[in-house]
């Protein structure tokens, strides 16, 4: 008895050995066809210069996720052309041919069964370790030098302050390359998600509790964010960026970012900022320098000028897009509150309303605050 | 007396439309539920088309993202608890007393209930589209977005209450045919001798009276959030909104499997029959199907992996789900084992059959892709997880399901579907289905995210969005193609015979379409396959043993050897349409709710007071 439970393991093996290599004599060709024809597939499929990619990773959070993903996509591609060729011949070779009779009535095989059970629990295994280590490796952030970013996300813009030097901006985030970034986050409405996927896998932001996330930029460079838990209705329009600089310019960077904002040079700036006042825009926004500007509920524009985009991530700066902004809103990021609550006077209540020059002094006015 | 004696009165032969109404016959419901569902899959499908047209280009503008909302949120409701899961119900009602050798099922009148609960179900989680506004906040419904404040209007409430409503049906189905299966099952056929797809409805069944409770549980919450201005999800009230997210996915996962296991179960029926051999490894098969339904239970954070759970809860629930895919793993093996050495036979339901593996290995390798947590950082929300859904549950559960479709068609109606109009659509279905979902893999991994109604070109998915929706207008042309076959067969198909697949299940053995009463004789079962050993013998070398029962019900056809049927009752559909109308009073006005409970107690009433059975003198009450 003892010797057979022994022996059974070393026939269990020798059994799928001889099975596989039997197998493989005949398929060997096929299935590295396939296996490369399939990796050709990705690589064509999945071209890594796009802004979301998840394929050109940059610092350590996204490398090791894209590395463990590599893995598995390896070990599933191998496992696919495997049982997907041998799904295939077994399929082809045993069709029914003519005037045949019934096969062998085979009910099992103890042995073949418990070998394929013993493989997937072995390779299933190996990439089990892979997965818990990195999961700890990027739950909690390296020690040393960190910067600590504190993010609240609203319907559908993001609220950026730098803890450390007072910095309050919004919908890009400037970090110094090479430094270890904690997010900390939570949400001002609904659930949202914070994703760069160059440069760490995404975390949701939760109402009522704070979540956090670190990365590290390797590389001077913009990197492109998304809101990846659905928020509502403009849920497709709440991206962001993140800019990784030099450490002298991130500090340059902080430095104007602590500034009031410019003084109006010209007549339609100086018209502009007496408008955003007139027209009870600081209901929800800040100007610092800009007196009485000081709401809270929307983004802070105190240098909006300086930012290269508006809405969120979704159009560029420049006055062009300011004014269509400006204009209809709503048409840009269907839902917003800016278009559709009762404290924002210049578009829901007929006696504010914006007429054409009143936009033009209002981009005259917010571009020039760089 | 005499008028609530009249109003108890069960029709005994109805006529018309009320044939269909009143009946308790496991066969027509099966057949009211297949139709039915199939309407919903098709209005679901039409969702999908809509998003895909949407998104064929970048910066389309066809629907509003309002309207896109409602339509991801309706395509995945409509798709999984009106479609795919009804779809396995008509397969269960159908097939289970006749694989089993039963007569019906346990309780006809309450089968009757469930159909039309279903029925009167969905048609109010539908009818938001009528009705002011659908939900538009996705299937899952994550909390704060679900309140009152961000959403206004009636559209969670249709979610609410048919969502609870389609409960209350499922679980009075699943209990029905755990009772039929455990007791009703022909003398012989143990447990280890049942049909593997009678196993898959069994653990099925267990799964939605386990699962669907805590669905409810978090649906009264979210009504009482919503109506009475609890706090179970105000995070301002100090909630925790991730409790939402706990009791929807503790349901939501056992949810996927109660979608899967019927479709393992049908193609562990087709597989063998078309190969001429018995299941590989049955045992290892069902116990595979078991630790399934009971693996299920253990891994639903891993829908939460971006949560902030910790690396501990993590590492846990990637554990778990790997390990869910070693049961799976072993059935596919086993699938690929049983035409080993066979003799396969390509007719339509072996090509779905075969298909659903492949497409089944595919799905199931992208599942454990996403058990990698760190890695499914990056996947989670993207059209990665779009492609894995649909590569499991449309190339999973929906070929099943067509699978057993041109596999039972014949017993259900008595003729064949037309084969060549068959391949065509697996061939339609196929290409549209790959060329429609396997680009998805790749959106998902460029970055694009779930449930976005438009994307910017310069984010380079124009490509691969273009020929996902191409493939899935495809998969839709091979639906009508199907749709074509269907009512064609219907009428001018090839006349079936009893057993037109060489059949190895007791089903086979009677005719088709079934007497109302299945079985003459119940037949005497002695071994697994139990109509295959009464041809051929014992792994064809013994011979035949012939019961009597088989014999009787071959010579039996058209007596009706004083079987008593259950008659026929109003009461089913009426207690349903009671609930219906309690539910749209528990949107619009309690008192609503009142009549319809009462009309549901009136009926329940009616119920159990009427008549069991035929008196034999027809105005005896009088």
């Amino acid at each position: 008895m003892i010797k057979h439970l022994i022996s059974a393991p070393n026939r269990v093996a020798k059994t799928l050995i001889t099975s596989a290599v039997m197998f493989q004599r005949r398929h060997i060709k096929t299935s590295t066809t396939l296996l490369a024809l399939l990796g050709l597939l990705i690589i064509v499929g999945c071209t890594p210069s796009h802004p979301l990619s998840t394929f050109d990773a940059n610092g350590p959070v996204a490398q090791r996720q894209l590395d463990l993903f590599m893995v598995t996509f390896w070990v599933s591609a191998f496992i696919f052309v495997t049982v997907g060729s041998g799904l295939i011949y077994t399929v082809i070779k045993f069709r029914r041919k003519p005037g045949q009779g019934i096969p062998k009535q085979v009910h099992g095989n103890t042995k073949l069964e418990i070998g394929w059970t013993i493989v997937p629990i072995i390779l299933l295994g190996a990439m089990a370790i892979p997965t818990v280590i990195t999961q700890f490796y990027i739950s909690e952030p390296p020690a040393g030098d960190q910067l600590t970013i504190n993010v609240v996300a609203h319907q559908w813009w993001w609220d950026i302050k730098y803890p450390e030097s007072g910095v309050i901006t919004a919908n890009e985030l400037h970090v110094p390359v090479g430094t270890t970034i904690n997010v900390e986050m939570t949400s001002n409405d609904v659930i949202h998600s914070f994703w760069v996927p160059k440069l760490a896998g995404k975390l949701d932001i939760m109402p009522g509790k704070t979540t956090s996330l670190w990365f590290r930029a390797d590389e001077v460079g913009e990197y492109f964010g998304q809101c990846a838990e659905f928020c509502g209705e403009s849920h497709a329009w709440m991206k962001f960026r993140v800019f990784a600089e030099p450490i002298a310019e991130f500090e340059a960077w902080q430095q104007k970012q602590l500034a009031n904002a410019a003084n109006p040079t010209t007549a339609e700036e100086t018209q502009g900022a007496s408008t955003f006042v007139a027209k009870g825009c600081i209901a929800c926004h800040s100007i610092s320098g800009v007196l009485g500007a000081a709401g809270v509920i929307g983004p802070n524009l105190t240098h909006l000028g300086g930012r290269s985009t508006i809405a969120a991530g979704v159009m560029d700066m420049n006055q062009d897009n300011l004014r269509k902004w400006l204009t209809d809103p709503n048409e840009i990021k269907p839902g917003n509150i800016m278009s559709n609550s009762p404290v924002s006077l210049a578009y829901t209540n007929p006696n504010f309303a914006l007429t054409t020059e009143d936009i033009n002094n209002l981009v005259a006015f917010l571009h020039s605050l760089k | 007396m005499a008028s609530i004696a009249g109003a108890l009165r069960r029709p005994y032969n109805p006529t018309g439309v009320w044939r269909w109404m009143t009946t308790v016959d496991h066969k027509k419901i099966g057949v009211l539920y297949g139709v039915s569902s199939f309407i919903f899959f098709l209005f679901g499908g039409l969702e999908a088309l809509i998003m895909r047209i949407q998104l064929a280009r970048a910066g389309q503008d066809i629907v509003s993202p309002e309207v896109f909302s409602q339509l991801f949120t309706m395509h995945a409701l409509t798709m999984i608890f009106l479609g795919v899961m009804p779809l396995s119900a008509a397969f269960f009602n159908l097939m289970v007393p006749l694989m089993i050798g039963a007569r019906d099922v346990a309780f006809p009148r309450l089968n009757a209930f469930s159909y039309w609960l279903f029925l009167f179900g969905a048609i109010l989680l539908q009818s938001g589209w009528f009705l002011g506004g659908s939900p538009n906040v996705g299937w899952f419904a994550y909390a704060p977005l679900t309140s009152s404040s961000f959403s206004p209007g009636n559209g969670m409430e249709f979610y609410i209450v048919g969502l609870g409503v389609l409960g209350i049906s499922s679980v009075a189905a699943a209990l029905n045919f755990i009772v039929t299966i455990i007791n009703m099952r022909a003398p012989g056929m143990s447990l280890m001798r049942m049909p593997v797809f009678i196993w898959m409805t069994l653990i099925t069944s267990f799964l939605l009276i386990t699962a669907f409770p805590v669905i409810t549980v978090g649906l009264i919450e979210l009504y009482f959030d919503r109506t009475f201005g609890m706090n179970f999800f105000n995070p301002d009230a100090g909630a925790d909104v991730v409790l939402w997210q706990h009791l929807f996915w503790v349901f939501g996962h056992p949810e996927v499997y109660i979608l899967i296991l019927p479709a393992m179960g049908i193609v562990s029926e087709v597989l063998p029959t078309f190969s001429r051999k018995p299941l590989f490894g049955y045992s290892v098969v069902v116990l595979s199907g078991i630790t399934i339904g009971f693996m299920g239970w253990a891994v639903w954070s891993h829908h939460m992996f971006t949560v902030g759970l910790g690396p501990i809860a993590n590492s846990v629930f990637a554990i778990t789900t790997m390990s869910i895919a070693v049961p799976t793993a072993v059935k596919i093996f086993n699938w690929i084992a049983t035409m080993w050495g066979g003799s396969i036979n390509i007719k339509t339901p072996m090509l779905f059959a075969i298909g659903f593996v492949g497409m089944f290995i595919i799905g199931g390798l992208s599942g454990v892709m996403h058990s990698i947590a760190p890695a499914d950082a990056q996947q989670q929300d993207t059209y990665f997880v779009v492609a894995h859904i649909h590569y499991v549950l449309f190339g999973g559960s929906i070929f099943a399901i067509f699978s057993g479709i041109y596999y039972w068609f014949p017993k259900a109606s008595g003729r064949m579907l037309n084969e060549r109009i068959g391949q065509i659509h697996f061939w339609l279905v196929t290409i549209g289905f790959n060329m429609a979902f396997f680009p998805m893999h790749f959106l998902g991994l460029d970055g694009m995210p779930r449930r976005q109604y438009t994307y910017q070109t310069e984010m380079g998915w124009d490509f691969w969005n273009l020929i996902s929706t191409m493939g899935s207008l495809i998969l839709g042309i091979g639906i009508l193609v199907f749709l074509h076959n269907f009512f064609r067969s219907l009428r001018h198909g090839e006349i079936a015979g009893n057993d037109p697949w060489d059949g190895r299940t007791l089903e086979w053995s009677i005719s088709s379409p079934p007497p109302e009463y299945n079985f003459a004789t119940i037949p005497t079962v002695h071994g697994r396959d139990a109509f295959w050993e009464e041809k051929y013998g014992h792994d064809g070398m013994t011979v035949p043993v012939v019961p009597a029962g088989v014999e009787a019900n071959n010579d039996a056809a058209d007596s009706h050897h004083g079987i008593h049927m259950p008659s026929p009752s109003y009461m089913p559909m009426i207690a349903a349409i009671g609930l219906s109308v309690a539910g749209y009073g528990l949107i619009y006005h309690f008192a609503a709710s009142v009549v319809g409970a009462s009309i549901t107690l009136v009926a329940i009433f009616g119920w159990a007071m009427e008549p069991s059975a035929e008196p034999t003198n027809a105005e005896g009450d009088s």
